[in-house]
């Protein structure tokens, strides 16, 4: 499979071959992503929507196929999937879009100690914005959610409850099925984060009953730029359009305007359309493997470098350890070694980590981890079992320096 | 000798392995906090002043060797200058790091961090210390 991302042959300055082990942060491309975004600017590019000429339908029908090759790889309606810059702009429409107009002093929003920066702080302005209460699910000392306390912490109150479905700091997958039944029937909503679990398992929101899903295209083969915000059809009349102006509207007179249907209403300006064409081309490689194959694929080598990892001296290793609660994400710490100096080391080897607090302060300080930093190793469909070896062999090499 | 031992020379990983001037001051003029907010390194500087000079320091702190050596070597660089010198010498080591230019001599010990401007990652461990120094002599 590596033979099809072109990025992956690369060569360091210094000879070592790249081992790409950041996927969490980022997943890279194959040539069929690539080479599709170029076929569009070769030979399909105009406005979208607008203009009635043979380009014109050429990027209007690619644009409209991709909405529904997203649409099906969540079990979504085609006019429940709205696209987006990605999954912060998506979290932040919801907040504006619909916590501004639906929120008030007396209500209640909840979010677990573990949510990724970009569906934290959101809710947390929000709430600050609206002066009503915020509320932080407290963790279990492997950083799963402590249910117990999630489900004392919710009342009639509660408006909004966020979750990822998949954490990015320690790749924890959390019961959102369970946490939406309780949701549901305290009535409030449920918006879920999938940026780290729509890449890596099989997402249908409609057995989630998820009310909003946001997630990002570079995360799972697709562009950067590109990001999709899932609005249950419910949730659509009470979601106002964050940004207006032009593609959204209906009619336009000079006291007053009226908006397009969904999702139009919620794509002013010019789309980014060989985003979106780039992550429907991302979705057709991802489902010729599978979503299951991939999340069986990740945690076979999570079950490899865990084994691995485990025995090694000065190796902290963080999160659970049950298999069914995780997925291709290593996040460590090596004693007296700050994760900025292993990555750089690991570098040296050729190996691409993460460092740092992965947008994820919350959690780190809540588990009192070391540095408030850790390394993170993530896997993705291209990695095998040699590239967890080279991990490891890096590893050492970074004890022996420090 | 390979390229690891550029970014990490042997001066700054004595510093990291045995940081000058770590600690707290029993009295202190001003007391600066300041944290990378990329990666999180965090430092606490503190300054005796003395007839305009820069009679005492010392930082605690939690970070990358960079970070740490590199407060380090600024403790020792600065003690016993004047206000106005210790500004010369701070512009002279964030220009050294910015811009790759060739250091002036009397940058001492802090001359081994001229390589940094090649690791971009690391502009901002390397400098941490020396913007909180400039932020308590402003």
């Amino acid at each position: 499979m590596k033979k099809d991302f072109p990025i992956l042959s690369t060569v360091l300055p210094n000879g070592k071959k790249l081992v790409y082990l950041d996927n969490a942060a980022t997943t890279q491309k194959p040539l069929s992503v690539i080479e599709r975004i170029s076929h569009f600017y070769k030979s399909e590019n105009a406005n979208v929507s607008r203009s009635a000429h043979y380009l014109g339908e050429q990027t209007t029908v690619s644009y409209n196929n991709a909405r529904k090759a997203v649409a099906k790889f969540i079990n979504a309606d085609e006019d429940e999937v709205i696209f987006t810059s990605g999954t912060t702009e998506s979290i932040n429409m919801i907040a504006y879009g619909w916590g501004d107009p639906n929120v008030s002093e007396d209500d209640e929003i909840i979010v677990m100690t573990s949510e990724h920066h970009s569906d934290f702080v959101p809710w947390q302005q929000l709430a600050m914005r609206k002066k009503c209460k915020f509320k932080v699910v407290p963790l279990n000392i492997d950083g799963t959610i402590n249910m117990v306390e999630f489900k004392k912490s919710i009342t009639s109150k509660t408006k909004i409850v966020a979750c990822a479905r998949m954490t990015n700091s320690f790749g924890i997958i959390n019961p959102v099925e369970e946490i939406s039944k309780t949701v549901h029937e305290n009535g409030a909503i449920l918006v879920v984060d999938g940026a780290q679990s729509v890449p890596s398992m099989p997402t249908d929101v409609k057995n989630m009953d998820a009310d909003f899903l946001s997630f990002s295209g570079h995360k799972m083969l697709g562009p950067m730029g590109i990001g999709v915000l899932y609005a249950k059809k419910d949730m659509l009349e009470s979601l106002k359009p964050f940004l207006t102006g032009g593609g959204m509207i209906d009619e336009v007179k000079d006291e007053s305007t009226t908006f397009a249907c969904a999702p139009d209403r919620y794509e002013a300006g010019t789309p980014n359309v060989e985003g979106a064409i780039g992550l429907a081309s991302a979705i057709e490689y991802l489902d010729e493997i599978g979503m299951e194959n991939i999340l069986e694929h990740e945690r076979s080598l999570f079950e490899y470098a865990y084994s691995k990892l485990k025995s090694v001296d000065r190796v902290t290793l963080y999160g659970p350890k049950e298999i069914e609660k995780r997925a291709g994400i290593v996040t460590f710490n090596i004693k007296g070694i700050h994760p900025h100096d292993v990555a750089a080391v690991l570098d040296s080897n050729g190996i691409a980590i993460r460092s740092g607090h992965h947008c994820a302060q919350p959690i780190l300080r809540a588990l009192k981890v070391d540095f408030m930093a850790t390394a993170r190793a993530s896997f993705y469909i291209y990695n095998d079992k040699s590239d967890v070896d080279a991990l490891v062999d890096a590893i050492e090499d970074a004890k022996r320096r420090f | 000798m390979d390229e690891l031992s550029d970014l990490y020379a042997e001066v700054i990983m004595d510093h990291q392995r045995h940081p000058r001037n770590f600690g707290k001051l029993e009295n202190f003029d001003r007391e600066i906090q300041m944290t990378n907010s990329s990666c999180g390194d965090q430092i606490s500087l503190q300054i005796k002043f003395e007839n305009e000079k820069i009679k005492d320091l010392k930082f605690t702190g939690m970070g990358c060797a960079i970070s740490m050596a590199s407060a380090s070597v600024m403790t020792e660089v600065m003690k016993g200058l004047s206000v106005k010198e210790a500004k010369h010498f701070c512009d002279e080591f964030l220009e050294m790091i910015r811009e790759g230019k060739v250091p002036a001599d009397d940058l001492k010990d802090a001359k081994v961090f001229s390589n940094i401007h090649k690791y971009p990652m690391r502009i901002k461990c390397a400098t941490l210390a020396w913007h909180a120094l400039q932020k308590a002599i402003e």
